[in-house]
């Protein structure tokens, strides 16, 4: 039996930065994986897919090539070329992370992680076991999976997961989205630009429902205005799947209505990978369907943690990471190791226009009990917005009316994704609108806006 | 370019001061050496002198302000030739006593500020030095703070360093702020890192006062709060942190007077004649100790942590009661000093004491300390000790006592004596010892005049 300072289960954004992290603090460290180096963010989820909106983008940016006063005649696009090009990204980053893992001496088991009591994992391959680690601290790093809803399960061939979704061979002509939150709208994004007649159906009352509501709003106008047919409030009663084709029986306010389609692809959120850990032969406990933890990550049974997607919310890839970090610099005893506090985690997804978030909505924040103070500011007042041709969008923000504290920030349109980070480290400083209205941003950057916003929010915006 | 006055540093710990009086107004011709304002520190009222000649050209700190930071401009001179248009030149710190943003010289004890010549010399040990350092908090943590009058330097940080976040404050003012201990050493620092951090605003020298009183319940007496002076905060620190952390014990013994009250006739009946000075029964006490210490080096001692400290010196302390507050001057060097010379230099210093006018090498230091209450009626009572030192004589009042003598009841004049000791450096027994030396040299008035 090899032993360990620590082992990690699950190579994924979570596991990977656990095993490097510790590696740097000193310790012996083994991450075992079954598939991807990298897990499902890196091969079969965030980057792939960021991949394919990049083909999306410029086929899109092409056809408007006129708007620039430039040709481009013959606009066109090889579906086989797009998805190769989104898996060799795969393939170079998961490279990366395993030249990372080797760089910092971190072994790599190759199979399937199960606990086998604390402080031991057994390592099987192909239903024969390979390894058995033992280990002062574990860290089940496992993530997630497509949730299936009972009786609208994912067949791979009519009806899609992400997986199947990712790697098409031929481009359907219709496409009905099942899920508007970041992975269903990416996806109808890329294959509605590609010229898919693409359907959203959402079963709350708009697109995006974790996004403030006036984002939403402006979100779903805009996927309108591009073709898409965006059903709210709307649930998928039945498929019925044909030889090419599926029926979709949806219902909304007590009418249903039958749509047919030639794929459905399903993307009604994550379900944890929890089943086959060997959690049952460890005191570890279960809260909500995800593995109990406390601010450190740590589980109910000594020397046993978690982090990612098997625990509580926000289910994203740099979320995972942070913990991971957290977490071993805990286990290592570093002192000064803070709780991850979840009111300052970003989101972003990258549907044309894209949206960024962070902290709370608008309407998150009355609920709370805050007097706010909500500032915003357009895209069309922005003289970099203009020039790029990008004059939609808008960057919202919303202040504690009283101590003037940045409760959230919510932004849609061009390039917001890369700029929603400086109101996540003006959020995770603390700082005031005192601080952000002194605050020089560069002109001319879109980036402008997000001062514009703040003088907004005290009556004082400049441009608009 | 016009002369900055700053606001002196006038110990090692001091971090504000408050401008107790100008002495001379704008436009007033200042030569070096002139007493130009009066500073009240922890302890003492100082004098400052201007260094340099000139005019008075402004005065940035308006007499009677508290809580003035160390280094802080409190008036501008103007040079020889340079007229008031000079000031304009010159940084204008924001209105009342505000600090200006001017970057305080890291861990100086500033004492050579242009513009002033204290001459102070080799500092005691009376108090603790302040860890200096500006208060991390978030934009948001000041704000809330501020709003909620809750003192920062009281709030413990837990983001990142011991940065105060949201959390803290909120947390702080959930409990409300109580933590006395060295509040006003914090509360100091607070101040000087409003100095330090260009980028805080400035702020009013003493945090105000807008902490509303505790809301009293029905059943509470009405009351109101007088605001601490800087020396009753250093007293209640001290003597805090001395009961606190320092393992108190005592001893109590009756020294018999006749003798040394016979004796202190006959020297005061000579004086009177002479015009020489009175001898009162404490310096006497003060000259004993002074002798036993020398003879019993291993009680001159002080606790550290790495080592005793052991004193070549015994440099007594004698607690005097002043309107402000308790203060300690110093006789220095007491072992080597006549009756006549301690006598003279008590009377000198008690004076001063009592005016707030002593300096502070006069009070900072000592290496034994001697309280006497006896004038009070008291008949024996139990002292903290004065850190660093390692024993504090409390003197009783002096009285006629029944005494047994030679087998049979006489009458004896007598006071009490109860040594306090701390423990780390000073054993029961060493204690009992120390006490029994002062005792028989009491009882020996001869062997102390020698």
């Amino acid at each position: 039996m090899d032993n360990y300072d620590l082992v990690v289960i699950g190579a994924g954004p979570g596991g990977y930065v656990a095993a490097i992290r510790a590696a740097q603090l000193g310790m012996t460290v083994a991450v075992v994986e079954r598939a991807h180096l990298g897990g499902i963010c890196l091969n079969w989820g965030c980057i792939p897919t960021k991949a394919l909106l990049r083909s999306a983008d410029i086929y899109r940016e092409f056809r408007h090539a006129k708007d620039f006063g430039l040709s481009a005649d013959n606009v066109g696009f090889d579906l086989a070329a797009i998805v190769k090009r989104s898996r060799s990204v795969s393939a170079q980053l998961a490279a990366g992370v395993k030249h990372l893992l080797k760089k910092n001496k971190v072994t790599v088991v190759d199979g399937h992680g199960r606990l086998d009591g604390p402080g031991k994992v057994k390592v099987e391959k192909d239903g024969k076991p390979v390894a058995e680690l033992a280990a002062k601290h574990i860290v089940v790093a496992t993530g997630a999976r497509a949730r299936n809803l009972p009786g609208l399960e994912a067949d791979g061939k009519l009806v899609w997961t992400y997986r199947e979704a990712m790697t098409p061979d031929v481009l359907p002509k219709s496409l009905l989205v099942v899920g508007s939150g970041a992975i269903g709208i990416e996806f109808a994004s890329f294959y509605n630009t590609l010229g898919v007649k693409t359907t959203v159906v959402e079963v709350m009352d708009r697109v995006l429902p974790v996004e403030d509501a006036e984002i939403s709003a402006m979100a779903a106008k805009a996927f309108k205005a591009q073709g898409m047919d965006v059903r709210v409030s709307t649930n998928v009663k039945a498929l019925k799947k044909g030889a090419d084709s599926v029926t979709v029986t949806l219902e909304k306010g007590g009418k249903t209505e039958d749509v047919t389609v030639d794929r459905v692809i399903m993307a009604v959120g994550v379900v944890p990978n929890l089943e086959d850990v060997g959690l049952a032969t460890t005191k570890v406990q279960l809260e909500k369907g995800r593995i109990k933890v406390d601010a450190y990550l740590r589980t109910d049974e000594p020397g046993i943690y978690a982090i990612g997607d098997v625990v509580a919310p926000p289910w994203l890839a740099h979320k995972a990471s942070h913990e991971a970090v957290i977490c071993v610099e805990k286990i290592a005893g570093l002192p000064d190791v803070h709780p991850l506090d979840t009111r300052t985690i970003p989101g972003c997804t990258y549907c044309t226009p894209q949206v960024a978030s962070v902290g709370l909505s608008e309407a998150k924040a009355k609920e709370a009990g805050y007097a706010v103070k909500v500032g915003r500011f357009p895209f069309v007042g922005n003289g970099k917005a203009v020039a790029l041709g990008e004059t939609d969008g808008l960057v919202k923000t919303v202040f504690d009316a009283k101590t003037g504290e940045l409760l959230g920030a919510h932004m849609i349109g061009a390039e917001v994704t890369e700029m929603i980070q400086g109101f996540v480290i003006g959020k995770t400083l603390e700082t005031t609108e005192a601080e952000l209205m002194h605050t020089v941003f560069p002109h001319p950057t879109l980036s402008e806006m997000m001062h514009e916003s703040v003088l907004d929010a005290f009556g004082r915006a400049i441009h608009f | 370019m016009p002369i900055e006055i700053l606001m002196p540093a006038l110990s090692p710990t001091m971090t504000e001061g408050n401008l107790a009086k100008w002495l001379v107004k704008e436009g007033d011709a200042v030569a070096s050496g002139d007493v130009i304002a009066e500073i009240e520190t922890d302890k003492a009222t100082m004098e400052l002198e201007a260094v340099d000649e000139g005019v008075m050209g402004k005065i940035l700190v308006a007499e009677g302000a508290h809580g003035v930071a160390v280094n802080t401009p409190i008036a501008l001179i103007l040079a020889e030739g340079e007229d008031a248009s000079a000031l304009a030149a010159a940084p204008q710190p924001a209105p009342a006593a505000a600090p200006a943003p001017q970057p305080a010289p890291a861990a100086a004890p500033a004492l050579d500020i242009p513009g002033l010549s204290l001459g102070l010399g080799g500092l005691g040990l009376a108090a603790p030095q302040a860890p200096a350092g500006r208060v991390f908090a978030s934009p948001l943590a000041r704000r809330i703070a501020k709003a909620e009058g809750i003192d920062l330097a009281q709030v413990k940080g837990s983001g990142p360093k011991g940065r105060i976040v949201k959390a803290d404050v909120e947390a702080a003012k959930a409990a409300g702020t109580d933590d006395p201990m060295d509040a006003d050493l914090l509360a100091a620092m607070a101040l000087a890192s409003a100095v330090k951090d260009p980028t805080e605003r400035p702020k009013a020298p003493k945090a105000p006062a807008s902490a509303p009183a505790p809301a009293a319940s029905a059943f509470d007496a009405p009351f109101t709060e007088v605001p601490h002076t800087t020396m009753r905060k250093v007293i209640a620190r001290r003597l805090t942190e001395s009961k606190q952390t320092v393992p108190h014990f005592y001893v109590t013994m009756e020294v018999v007077l006749d003798e040394l009250l016979a004796l202190r006739e006959q020297i005061n009946a000579r004086a009177q004649k002479t015009g020489g000075p009175k001898i009162s029964v404490n310096d006497f006490i003060v000259r004993a100790s002074a002798l036993a210490l020398k003879r019993m080096p291993e009680a001159n001692v002080s606790w550290t942590d790495d080592a005793m400290r052991r004193y070549s010196r015994s440099d007594v302390s004698v607690a005097v009661a002043t309107p402000a507050g308790l203060i300690t001057p110093i006789v220095r060097g007491a072992e080597g000093k006549s009756l006549g010379a301690i006598s003279d230099e008590m009377r000198d210093l008690a004076a001063r004491a009592r005016d707030g006018k002593l300096m502070p090498e006069e009070f900072q230091g000592g290496t034994f300390s001697i309280s006497n209450l006896g004038m009070f009626g008291v008949r024996e009572f139990a002292a903290i000790l004065n850190p660093p030192q390692a024993l504090l004589l409390a003197v009783g009042a002096s009285e006629q006592r029944p005494v047994v003598k030679d087998g049979a009841l006489a009458i004896a004049s007598a006071m009490s004596l109860t040594l306090s000791c701390d423990h780390r450096c000073i054993d029961g027994a060493l204690g009992a010892k120390f006490l029994g030396l002062v005792k028989s040299l009491l009882e020996d008035p001869m062997s102390i005049l020698l």
